[in-house]
């Protein structure tokens, strides 16, 4: 009875934009069923293993044996054994380093450098750079991890002939140096790219402004352009440190060696879950991945919504 | 005066530094597989065929290709199609706690790729049978790569202008008629994102295919390199600098074609 109270042309209007919405008339159970294989795709590999991981880390699961057959619940004896194990702490801090290294330093840095002396300027020049810059990060990762390989090699790596040393070996001696530069070689396009696009923002005429009341260019970086690419700074921030965090491309260049040097994070649940079996513990250490994640990606969300 | 030149020198000295750090690791890829009886140094390549002949000899190597271009192009298929529809459904009909949904979504799709879920997918893949079957692991790659691929393509559908549905949907067309003749065309650029951008991701995934199929003959070209540099110990460097190369080609065209058509820059950086 209320709608009949209505004047006709809030009706209408009200009408008219439910209809523009919904333009082609699908309606609630049409949307649903459009909506329902993507979802039931994602729920299937990415809901339900996430939920899994958190079962398993309680239990005892093995890839072989009698906890194979019939896995029982332990509680949270996984986690236990994890924090009280020193290869835990070692691969934790491998991780960080491999992150603040490579991504939060290098990659930001390198990408922010590369954007900004590349920033006004056009032709063969900025083709060539970008391009090989952008390059490195579209080969695929069995490749580039490959040529890494010779570039370091002890022999007759590139490194050793430009360096005229002999027996130089980095992925034996700084294993750990050798994976972050590989990474911040690898992974700088993305930054640029995404610096080369808020630099694009910035205002000119700020620029130019502080120039004449003469700012020096370490001034005008700080005060004028920061301020604008802060939000693009932190989302860069985010998204990298989660990509480098989870990357499992060191696998590929040391395998973890030598003696668990270079043994990441991701390359431990490896070892430990389907290589040594102990699928359960790898959980535990899985859940504990996942909580460092979130962790870090609402650290990033909360600085990206302070600035407003 | 002086202050310029040296400024412009500092310049140059960068540019050249940076050229050479990008440039000196992709070298022996240029070079090795046209060398004869290459090693990890790089030469001066004398142009033979050989490497390329011996490539074709490999039992594994061409089919792997085959196989890594049937996962990269089931995948995107099945990216592209599903949230191509889901994201028209949700841009369109405002389904109850459709923003959280996404948003959810999209985080945990960021957090769960690859390594935290390495266990509980290869124990999945194990219970339904889907250890050693591309459609198993083309499915369980299409279920990481959709919640990104959605929300791409819901800014695409946002964007569209909807009176060309309202004036089919006036002529009789269906649901799903609309969205094949009049969708589909108006958002063909999103599409073809979100294809290349799941080609891409599946062409250089390791791994995925490492962890879920164990037959050498349904690897792909990621898993059949990382075999052909262990295996035996001793790493075939004539295989592997000539099957590199084979690899890293079509990503490589993929990009330039992509880059001369689209434009292969952000626009005013990503929306979250």
């Amino acid at each position: 009875m209320a709608q009949a109270t209505l004047p006709p042309e809030v009706l209408d209007d009200a009408k008219a934009r439910r209809y523009s919405a919904d333009a082609a008339g699908l309606g609630r159970l049409r949307a649903g069923a459009f909506v329902a294989p993507a979802l039931a795709l994602i729920s299937l590999f990415l809901v339900f293993p996430a939920l899994w991981v958190l079962y398993l880390g309680l239990s005892n699961y093995r890839l072989t044996g009698a906890a194979a057959a019939a896995p029982q619940l332990v509680g949270f004896d996984n986690f236990v054994k994890a924090l009280t194990d020193p290869e835990f702490w070692n691969s934790t801090w491998l991780t960080f380093e491999f992150v603040l290294g490579s991504a939060v330093i290098g990659q930001v840095v390198l990408g922010f450098l590369l954007a900004w002396i590349m920033r006004d300027r056009t032709g063969p020049l900025k083709r060539i750079v970008e391009g090989l810059v952008i390059l490195a990060w579209i080969l695929p990762s069995a490749v580039v991890s490959f040529l890494w390989v010779a570039l370091l090699d002890r022999d007759d790596g590139t490194l050793n002939t430009l360096l005229h040393s002999q027996d130089f070996a980095p992925l034996l001696d700084h294993p750990m140096l050798s994976i972050i530069i590989f990474n911040i070689w690898r992974g700088a396009a993305f930054s640029m790219m995404l610096y080369g696009a808020a630099l694009g923002n910035v205002p000119p005429s700020h620029l130019e402004s502080a120039r004449l009341a003469g700012a020096s260019g370490w001034q005008q970086l700080r005060d004028v352009v920061f301020p604008h690419i802060r939000g693009h700074v932190l989302t860069n921030l985010l998204l990298i440190s989660l990509w480098t965090f989870n990357d499992f491309t060191p696998f590929l260049l040391t395998a973890g060696g030598p003696d668990g040097k270079t043994e990441v994070l991701a390359v431990h649940v490896y070892q430990v879950a389907l290589q040594g079996g102990e699928l359960g513990y790898g959980a535990a250490v899985s859940t504990v991945i996942l909580l460092i994640n979130l962790v870090v990606a609402v650290f990033y969300l909360r600085l990206l919504r302070s600035k407003k | 005066m002086t202050r310029f030149v040296l400024h412009r020198i500092g310049f140059y000295v960068l540019i050249a530094v940076l050229l050479a750090f990008f440039t000196v690791p992709l070298l022996w890829l240029a070079s090795a597989p046209f060398t004869s009886d290459p090693t990890y140094k790089v030469r001066l390549p004398d142009f033979t065929s050989e490497n390329f002949r011996a490539i074709l000899d490999n039992p594994y190597a061409l089919g792997s290709l085959w196989n890594s271009v049937l996962l990269a192009a089931g995948t995107a298929v099945l990216v592209v199609v599903f949230a191509a529809l889901a994201a028209y459904a949700l841009s369109r009909v405002h389904l109850p706690g459709r923003d959280a949904l996404l948003y959810t979504l999209l985080l945990l799709s960021s957090i769960i790729t690859g390594t935290a879920a390495m266990v509980p997918l290869f124990q999945l893949a194990v219970e339904l049978h889907l250890i050693d079957s591309q459609l198993g692991l083309i499915l369980i790659m299409t279920g990481g790569l959709l919640p990104a691929a959605i929300f791409m393509m819901k800014d695409f559908m946002d964007s569209t202008p909807k009176s060309y549905e309202e004036s089919a949907r006036v002529f009789g067309a269906s649901p799903l008629q609309i969205v094949r003749h009049v969708v589909v065309p108006l958002v063909r650029p999103g599409l073809a994102t979100i294809a290349v951008w799941a080609v891409a991701n599946v062409w250089g995934n390791f791994l995925m295919p490492y962890l879920l199929l164990s037959d050498v003959d349904k690897q792909p070209a990621a898993v059949i390199m990382y075999t052909l540099y262990t295996e035996g110990g001793q790493a075939n460097i004539k295989l592997l600098a000539t099957f590199g190369l084979l690899y890293s080609v079509p990503v490589v065209l993929m990009y330039l074609f992509v880059s001369k058509k689209y434009g292969f820059r952000f626009h005013g950086g990503i929306k979250r």
